[in-house]
């Protein structure tokens, strides 16, 4: 590869040929603002649109000064970062670009983790010396998600990720110059696109032009109400990252604290997803199992491969883009809504409170959730079985609202019966962990032996796609693993195809799984936060006493008790549910 | 999104939505089965790819006139591309319009020389008489105001067009004049001339 020499700051750089001043400068350790330009490591992605101009650096030669995100070096290039005419159009490129927002600081969802506000701090502006016309544009929400796109700066991150990483296609930039915006196609709402609401828009904006619906208030007036008593459950991926909003390293595990702090704001159990995800274990691998039987009896309806199930954002996407495989997932519900069904069931007769009465709120890592919940399959009479679902984020805050000095909190245990559960409910969070934990229960089922590691080394990693071959005592299960929507629509283009020899496939819309979820605190492009949550999350697991869903003392006794056996007739009313074909899904055109 | 492409009889429901919401207009959409066709044969010509995008909408705006939604979907659907990519482009380029131009469409040129020869009287003028904006339609669809950039007839400024005639110098008073040329009513009407 040829090199190329050039002077940054009058240090001297050597560069492969291609090189940008920003990476060339960043390699010697030298920090050039940007506002749009995003690196994503984990999914090999850079948003470089070059369209912000906050990079801009003068060039020895160049009339005009150079965005540095999308300069090529060029030999014996001569590149000053901070001269008093840099920083005087940076400051000017800023104020340009503040003229046309919202001054709302004040009540903004993103104050606080804004790359904007943060840059125009950094710059020291203090006025806003261009008056003018702003932009207007109406605002959308969806049940997820929001947009307000008065906040937006066009650096194309979301398009970027929308429809690179996630080949979802919900948005693209449209219109020109002054009135230009992103949106989905003709400009209807959000709700109307193909959009899935894996939220990986909101979780790279860098201001406030896409959010999550806050259900924070909603939280807050069911645990004012008397009449009503009020449980949560956390997912496995919010104690790994919640720890972050409060200055704590990454993968700091806060499981104790956040457990202490939701009781002392007025939850009257604090209960695990984890146990839910046990449970989703329990249904899903002896689905499995009876599918694989099915399949090896040379049964003609045999339907392999099996899919997972848990993830909401990629069942979304499942039934927009291949309505002719809605057949081969499995009907397990997800975690959340299992927890649901059970809570305003079992638990709610153990405790003698009426259906209506019981309010269940969930904290996840994922904005799809939102939506999840609200799902016509998911109500009895209209009654959710999941109330409220909230992100990460929100419960940050929330706790914050509430006063609650997190730091100090002493470690606490989660309530029983649905707060106990094993490390394969842990791994839930991780690409490849559901799949793990499905594997440690099924091939005990199966073999009739027990597991003599584990951990199934194989089938965790980071790569987009993974296949693995698993020995289920002479039984070889083929195993595929896929995370980022792009690589889930390569795996089933396979299956679609016929080309596929799996017998289970694990997809999760997010890259990296729920560890990376639209729901969970801002990696403002640092992915080594991802690879720290993760381990987070397989040494909670490793933590564990009982590391198999099928030894969950508490799900035994939910099937002794109340559910029968795992895929029985109780299971199926409460635990398993069916997906729809939402192709051809209106649309609406909006003229304003 | 994919649109159901099932041709049944001859009209099509590419998608229906229910109407009445006051700050939107929804409407339900059918396309004939020629329609359809034709878009088809359109993009079948450039390959179904997606890197001809700009020329499959060329092709298909000369053909129907203008690229409506569900015409756009139809598209994205053969290309194998999104819809909000394709609306992306129909939006970003002036020249593509979603709203079918009149008989006679009308550009009026907005560039340097036209401008400052007083071009933004005619259009005022025009749009007065038509009680339409620009990029709109009479309801009679004789009728349509577009503004384009310099028609290269600077010496004749300030140019506008109907159809492929250029009228040059022309003053507001002249709009009436030139519009009723093509006003139905007008027995010396120059349809034929377009």
């Amino acid at each position: 590869m040829e090199m190329i020499e050039l002077s940054i700051d009058n240090k001297l750089v050597s560069v492969q040929k291609g090189t940008t001043i920003l990476k060339a400068a960043r390699k010697v350790g030298i920090d050039i603002p940007t506002l749009c330009h995003m690196e994503l490591h984990n999914m090999s992605i850079e948003n470089k649109p070059g369209s912000c101009r906050v990079c801009v650096v003068e060039v020895d030669g160049r009339r005009n000064l150079a965005p540095a995100c999308v300069t090529e070096v060029a030999p014996g290039m001569v590149v000053n970062t901070h001269t008093a005419r840099v920083l005087n159009a940076r400051k000017t490129i800023v104020e340009l670009l503040i003229s046309d927002h919202p001054y709302d600081c004040l009540v903004c969802a993103k104050s606080g983790n804004c790359e904007l506000q943060s840059i125009a701090h950094k710059f020291g502006i203090r006025r806003i010396h261009f008056k003018g016309e702003k932009s207007t544009y109406r605002k959308d929400t969806s049940p997820s998600i929001i947009r307000d796109v008065d906040k937006c700066i066009m650096c194309r991150r979301c398009e970027m990720i929308c429809n690179e990483v996630q080949t979802v296609g919900a948005l693209s930039a449209v219109n020109r110059g002054f009135i230009s915006v992103v949106a989905p196609a003709f400009e209807m709402d959000l709700e109307h696109s193909p959009c899935t609401y894996c939220g990986q828009c909101v979780s790279v904006c860098p201001t406030g032009a896409l959010t999550e619906v806050d259900s924070t208030h909603k939280v807050l007036l069911s645990l004012m109400d008397k009449s009503k008593t009020v449980i949560v459950q956390t997912a496995p991926s919010v104690r790994a990252a919640l720890g972050e909003e409060f200055g704590l390293p990454p993968g700091t595990l806060v499981t104790g604290k956040m457990v202490a702090a939701l009781r002392r704001m007025g939850f009257d159990y604090v209960f695990d997803t984890d146990f839910a995800a046990d449970l989703t274990i329990m249904e899903e691998g002896t689905e499995l199992l009876g599918r694989l039987r099915a399949h090896l009896a040379g049964e003609s309806n045999a339907k392999l491969p099996i899919l997972t199930s848990c993830c909401p954002g990629w069942v979304n996407f499942l039934e927009y883009n291949f309505p002719d495989l809605l057949h081969i997932p499995s009907t397990a519900k997800s975690p959340q809504q299992m927890f649901g069904a059970i809570a305003k069931t079992y638990f709610a007769d153990q405790i003698g409170v009426k259906r209506q009465d019981l309010v269940v709120v969930s904290m996840m890592p994922c904005l799809a959730k939102k939506y999840e919940c609200q799902r016509d399959e998911f109500k009895v009479n209209g009654n959710p079985d999941v109330d409220f679902s909230m992100t990460t984020r929100e419960l940050a805050d929330f706790i914050k609202q509430s006063n609650i000095d997190f730091l100090n909190l002493p470690d606490e245990e989660f309530d029983n019966p649905l707060g106990e559960s094993t490390g394969a409910g842990v791994i839930f969070g991780n690409t490849g962990g559901v799949i793990e934990a499905a594997c440690r229960t099924a091939y005990e089922l199966y073999t009739g032996k027990k597991l003599e590691t584990i951990e199934f080394e194989n089938l965790r990693g980071t790569e987009g796609i993974r296949s693995a071959k698993l020995d289920f005592d002479g039984l070889t299960l083929n195993i595929g693993i896929a995370h980022g929507l792009s690589n889930a629509r390569r795996l089933l283009g396979d299956v679609r195809a016929g080309k596929s020899n799996y017998h289970a496939i694990e997809i999760m819309a997010c890259t990296g799984g729920c560890i990376a979820g639209g729901g969970q605190p801002y990696h403002h492009g640092n992915s080594e936060i991802l690879r720290k949550r993760r381990d987070a999350i397989y040494s909670e697991d490793k933590g564990k006493i009982i590391r198999k869903s099928h030894e969950n003392p508490y799900i035994l006794k939910l099937y002794k008790d109340f559910l029968g056996q795992a895929c029985g007739h109780k299971s199926h009313e409460l635990l398993h549910t069916v997906y729809h074909d939402k192709s051809n899904n209106e649309v609406t055109i909006h003229h304003d | 999104m994919v649109p159901k492409l099932m041709c049944d009889d001859d009209m099509v429901d590419i998608y229906s939505v229910p109407s009445g919401d006051k700050d939107s207009l929804k409407v339900t959409i059918k396309l004939s089965k020629e329609k359809i066709e034709t878009i088809n044969r359109i993009c079948a010509s450039f390959e179904n790819n997606p890197e001809e995008l700009i020329n499959v909408l060329h092709e298909t705006q000369n053909t129907l006139g203008y690229l409506p939604a569900e015409v756009q979907e139809i598209i994205a659907h053969n290309l194998k591309i999104s819809s909000a990519h394709v609306y992306g482009v129909v939006t970003f380029y002036s020249y593509f319009t979603m709203v079918p131009k009149g008989d006679y469409p009308i550009s009026v040129c907005m560039g340097t020389a036209c401008y400052v020869r007083g071009a933004e009287k005619i259009l005022e003028e025009l749009k007065k008489e038509l009680k339409i904006g620009i990029g709109e339609t009479t309801p009679d669809q004789r009728f349509s105001i577009s503004c384009l950039r310099c028609v290269g007839a600077c010496g004749l400024a300030p140019v506008l067009m109907v159809g492929e005639k250029v009228y040059g110098r022309v003053s507001p008073d002249d709009v009436k004049k030139i519009l009723n040329e093509y006003r139905e009513d007008n027995e010396d009407c120059k349809c034929q001339q377009l």
